[in-house]
């Protein structure tokens, strides 16, 4: 799978989606491929305030638990519910269909210092 | 020694083929001042005859076995089917290990399938785990889990718990900085809950409690905002007593030792751990779960595996790995030989039996029963004058009846507490009543 | 698999208990409507014939230590004698109630008296206890010991606990449960702990460290005397998982190494049975200054006379409602009593030699990430074989083989681990023969990988669809729906 040239990525494996002052977070293809089957997503609550690089969520196989780190701050303003039952997504389209929360970001230039798709490549080859 | 296979030459051959001199090199690694300092035991190598016999011979100093036993408090002489014995003593089972590879523990697994099955139909809960170590450290594994649910740090306490209950959990909710809030009992021996403690994570209960007492759980849950109702039971008593579940419980905990267990002088036992499907992923231990396999059959395998230490290490909802599995067994094979017409049976024999018998006593002059609400098989008596003696006297007529200090630590005084399980006949129960000396 | 809820009820089964022998009112008479139990739990009534088919059954779909080799690493699935079952099931000791006045049960309290002090004799420690239940209850009791030490001393301010990456899941885990926060030191190259790592977390934020020793890659810390001087002049303690002690048993002692804390699994050193995954039991070792902390009842000695000591005001409380298992330890009494010190010796010289035998012979076909002497367990790993056959592969493939599967994926800080622990009691052939058919795998692998991809082919179910386990749980009956 190609990673997009419009989205920003962390060494964590996540990836942003940014528009304007919000962003959509996910993981990415290669994070999806190592962990396997997702099984079960654990998302933040609405409303939740999280700073760059703080917990953000849970992603689960049947034998590992990954954590997911803000990839820049912000309030929780969606998730995916739909992961709830249908966890499986996650694996199938992680760039889309499995994305995992939107933020209404605070503070927007820290999107600077994410890697490019180049760069993430780079990063995971 | 005849457990090791390998002779000299074969270790000699070993060692040429590892390219070492000397087995002692293969220790190098350990510090020379380390190895200096072993001492041995001063323990020679035995035959298997000779330990045998002075294993034989030390557990006849165990002379309570030919004495009749009206012991109780968490732990009771019940009978097992001797079927149950055969099937625990098949090797497949007891020499194998946790069934971390599915494909050749189907025995295990599928034996812990019907195990989670049964004492969520005891209990009348949607899910339960494996096994925790014995009832009490489940009881304080579900005080932590309730504070992982509420997120509070009180739960609230009956007084009316069974000692090694309240210990244990003590012990936990120090370390893990909880606050135990007392709940008095009144005069019946229940508990008293016209004022329910606020702002605790839970609410614990045991039914029946310390006294023997059926506690009145209908309508409590309702009571308790969002609080988590914890009750502790007794699975035997399930035969016959309405389950926790139906009053609302939220994680239901018990000892299994009624469930085909010896007494062993209190080990191994068996936790129950029961709870509601919301909140399998804060629940700790294994579980078994049903699957297929690549060819679309069905089969066993642990589940909800990110739960555990194994996975989730310092985030796991428990620190448990090695639980009471063969004990689980036990209980499994138990209930399937009695089935629930059997289960109700001796149920029904464990509370007449000790119906039959607080009656007698209660006749005796002096004598009478300490609480006046519903008991199952088990009951606290007023002595006239001291329960020592009135002990002592039991005693020299082959009676083992508990010491009554632990009645006396929960406030009750001069006071015994006896158990009649299905195994005592009305002679032995006749002569006791004889031994205490003639009707009023 | 058929299940006990599958079979067809019977009629009339009963006959285990008598009929009732005292005059006795109805139950809902006496308890009240409320109390008594509506609906009957689902347990079918059977035969006891089904009943001991069923699981007879269920017996033969499962492989014990019985069976064959079980080389699951740093579990020691070692032969389990079978006087020590007789043992346990002897009336004396099966029968007796926890509650029992101690006169009338002296054989039960010596054993667990002598027991206790035969392990502090391997411990070279000050104190024994045999309430832990299982070798994660014996580290949370170690954490518990821990935190009133501080306690004690008014250093509340020590809230973290050290332990190396290659640790069992359950160290962190205990130490969790007892209100600590974990700190991973790295390994080094040569798989132990780094000495300059360790210093530079040591400081009075320290409780002290979890090691494991040997560690879980089967190798002993050379340094240890370092690490424990390290961590004690830094206040902190040292508690030491004693779940490889298989390895050094008769020749060395933690407390000489300078353990304050130290587990024993009962249930792997001394050959009590594992029981499809227990019951166990976990006694530890303290040093002189946690003695007075360790739970209650104590199990002391006067004279001639043993007894349970409850009066320890300083003691913890407890950690199990009676004594721990005792009819596990029992067991673990008879195998001491029969091995004595020269068997001890050989214990753990058999083990070691054992595993260094199949390290030095499987790691010309497999990858040896620490490529050194090993104690008694090794960590080979899967990587290397083309088509993406990974070590769950060769695990599976080993199960067509007729033998158990080393333990997999762990340590952690191998890719690919498969962690082989052969124990004393397998003999030359049976390494000989389980070296060839992981060299036969490791062959299969590069030609026919489907071989190990499919596998297993042999064994009661084939591989199991763990993710439709874990998405969708199924963890109870599910009466009144069809099933396979």
């Amino acid at each position: 799978m190609s990673y997009p040239t419009t989205f920003r990525y962390t060494k964590e494996h996540e990836w942003v989606q940014i528009e304007g002052t919000r962003a959509r977070v996910g993981i990415t293809d290669h994070a999806q491929a190592e962990l396997g089957d997702v099984v079960f997503v654990e998302l933040p609550s609405l409303g939740t305030v999280v700073k760059k690089g703080g917990h953000l969520g849970t992603v689960e196989s049947v034998k590992a638990v990954s954590d997911v780190f803000a990839p820049l701050s912000g309030k929780v303003v969606a998730v995916n519910s739909d992961l709830e039952s249908s966890p499986e997504t996650v694996n199938q389209s992680p760039h889309a269909d499995g994305w995992l929360v939107a933020l209404e970001l605070s503070s927007p230039s820290e999107a600077n210092d994410l890697l490019d798709a180049a760069a993430y490549e780079a990063h995971i080859a | 020694m005849r457990y090791l296979p390998n002779a000299d030459a074969d270790r000699h051959q070993m060692l040429d083929a590892i390219g070492c001199a000397r087995l002692e090199d293969l220790f190098s690694d350990i510090p020379r001042e380390v190895l200096e300092k072993c001492e041995p035991l001063g323990l020679p190598m035995r035959s298997e005859l000779d330990v045998f016999g002075e294993l034989v011979r030390t557990a006849e100093a165990n002379s309570a076995v030919n004495q009749i036993s009206l012991l109780g408090g968490g732990i009771y002489d019940h009978y097992t089917p001797h079927v149950v014995g055969q099937i625990l003593a098949r090797s497949e089972f007891y020499t194998a290990y946790t069934p971390y590879q599915p494909e050749i523990s189907q025995g295990t697994l599928t034996a812990m399938f019907e195990f989670q099955t049964l004492i969520c139909e005891l209990t009348g809960m949607e899910i339960a785990n494996a096994s925790m170590y014995d009832g009490t450290t489940a009881l304080a594994e579900a005080a932590l889990m309730a504070e992982r649910i509420r997120k509070r740090k009180r739960v609230a306490v009956a007084a009316n718990l069974l000692p090694q209950y309240r210990r244990v959990l003590n012990t936990y909710a120090w370390a893990a900085g909880l606050e135990l809030v007392d709940v008095p009992f009144d005069v019946s021996g229940r508990c008293a809950w016209e004022r329910t403690p606020e702002n605790v994570s839970a609410i614990v209960v045991q039914s029946p409690n310390a006294f023997g007492v059926i506690e009145s759980l209908g309508g409590l849950k309702e009571k308790l905002g969002d609080a988590l109702l914890i009750v502790a039971t007794y699975p035997l008593a399930l035969g016959l007593l309405e389950p926790p579940g139906s009053f609302g419980a939220d994680i239901v905990v018990g000892e299994g030792q009624s469930l085909g267990l010896p007494m062993g002088f209190g080990g191994p036992l068996l936790g129950l751990f029961a709870t509601k499907m919301e909140f399998l992923r804060q629940l700790p231990g294994r579980v078994a779960g049903r699957t297929i396999d690549a060819e679309g059959k069905t089969g066993y395998t642990m589940a909800a595996q990110t739960r555990e230490q194994h996975i989730r290490r310092e985030r796991a909802t428990s620190n448990i790995c090695t639980n009471s599995a063969l004990c689980a067994l036990a209980a499994t094979v138990y209930l399937a030989s009695v089935g629930a017409e059997g289960l109700r049976q001796v149920a029904e024999l464990n509370f007449a039996k000790a119906h039959y018998l607080a009656n007698e006593i209660g006749r005796l002059k002096g004598y009478r029963l300490a609480f006046d609400a519903p008991f199952f098989n088990e009951f606290v008596v007023r002595t006239p004058g001291s329960a020592d003696a009135a002990r002592r006297k039991l005693g020299r007529m082959g009676f083992l009846v508990e010491d009554p200090a632990e009645l006396e630590a929960l406030g009750v005084k001069n006071a015994l507490r006896i158990a009649v399980t299905e195994r005592r006949s009305r002679a032995e129960l006749d002569h006791m009543i004889a031994a205490l000396g003639g009707r009023r | 698999m058929r299940t006990l809820f599958d079979y067809p009820p019977r009629e009339g089964v009963g006959g285990i208990f008598p009929t009732c022998d005292v005059p006795s009112g109805s139950p809902a008479e006496v308890l009240g409507e409320g109390l008594v139990r509506r609906n009957a739990p689902r347990i079918p009534n059977l035969s006891e014939g089904d009943v001991a088919r069923h699981y007879t059954q269920l017996s033969k779909l499962n492989y014990g230590v019985d069976d064959g080799i079980y080389p699951l690493g740093s579990c020691t699935m070692k032969y389990n004698p079978k006087l020590n079952e007789d043992v346990a099931r002897l009336a004396g000791f099966a029968d007796v109630h926890p509650r029992t006045d101690e006169p009338l049960a002296q054989g039960t309290l010596r054993v667990l008296f002598e027991l206790s002090e035969l392990l502090r004799g391997i411990s070279g420690m000050a104190a024994v206890t045999l309430q832990p239940v299982a070798g994660a209850h014996g580290e949370l009791l170690g954490m518990f010991l821990f935190k009133k030490h501080f306690e004690e001393r008014g250093e509340t301010g020590r809230t973290r606990v050290l332990l190396p990456d290659s640790a069992h899941g359950t160290n962190p885990a205990s130490a969790a449960v007892a209100g600590f926060s974990v700190t991973e030191i790295r390994s080094n190259e040569r798989g132990t702990v780094d000495l300059d790592s360790l210093r530079a977390e040591l400081d009075s934020s320290v409780a002290g460290i979890m090691l494991t020793v040997p560690n879980t890659l089967g190798i002993f810390e050379e340094n240890i005397l370092d690490i424990a001087r390290a961590v004690h002049e830094a206040g902190g303690l040292c508690y030491f998982d004693g779940a490889n002690l298989n390895s050094f048993i008769g020749r060395a002692r933690p407390g000489d190494m300078g353990a304050d804390v130290f587990h024993f699994n009962l249930h792997k050193t001394f050959s009590t049975p594992h029981g499809g995954g227990g019951p166990g039991a976990g006694a530890v070792a303290v040093s002189e200054k946690l003695v007075e902390y360790l739970p209650v009842p104590w199990i002391a000695k006067a004279g001639e006379t043993y007894r349970l000591d409850w009066d320890h005001p300083r003691s913890i409380g407890s950690i199990h409602a009676f004594y721990g298992n005792f009819l596990v330890a029992v067991k673990a009494y008879a195998y001491l009593l029969q091995l004595g010190d020269e068997g001890l010796r050989e214990v753990s010289g058999d083990a070691v030699l054992n595993a260094n035998y199949l390290q030095e012979r499987l790691k010309k076909t497999y990858s040896l990430p620490y490529d050194r002497r090993c104690k008694h367990e090794f960590v080979l790993s899967g990587e290397g074989f083309p088509d993406h056959v990974s070590t769950i592969d060769i695990a599976k493939r080993l199960i067509d083989y007729g033998v158990h599967p080393p333990t997999i994926y762990f340590p952690l800080i191998v890719r690919e681990a498969l962690m082989i622990e052969p124990t004393e009691t397998e003999s030359r052939e049976s390494l000989d023969r389980f070296a060839e058919i992981l060299e036969t795998i490791a062959r299969e692998a590069r030609e026919h990988p489907e071989l190990l991809h499919n596998a297993p082919t042999r064994a009661p179910v084939r591989r199991l669809d763990q993710t439709q386990a874990a998405r969708n749980p199924v963890l109870t009956y599910p009466f009144g729906e069809q099933t396979a």
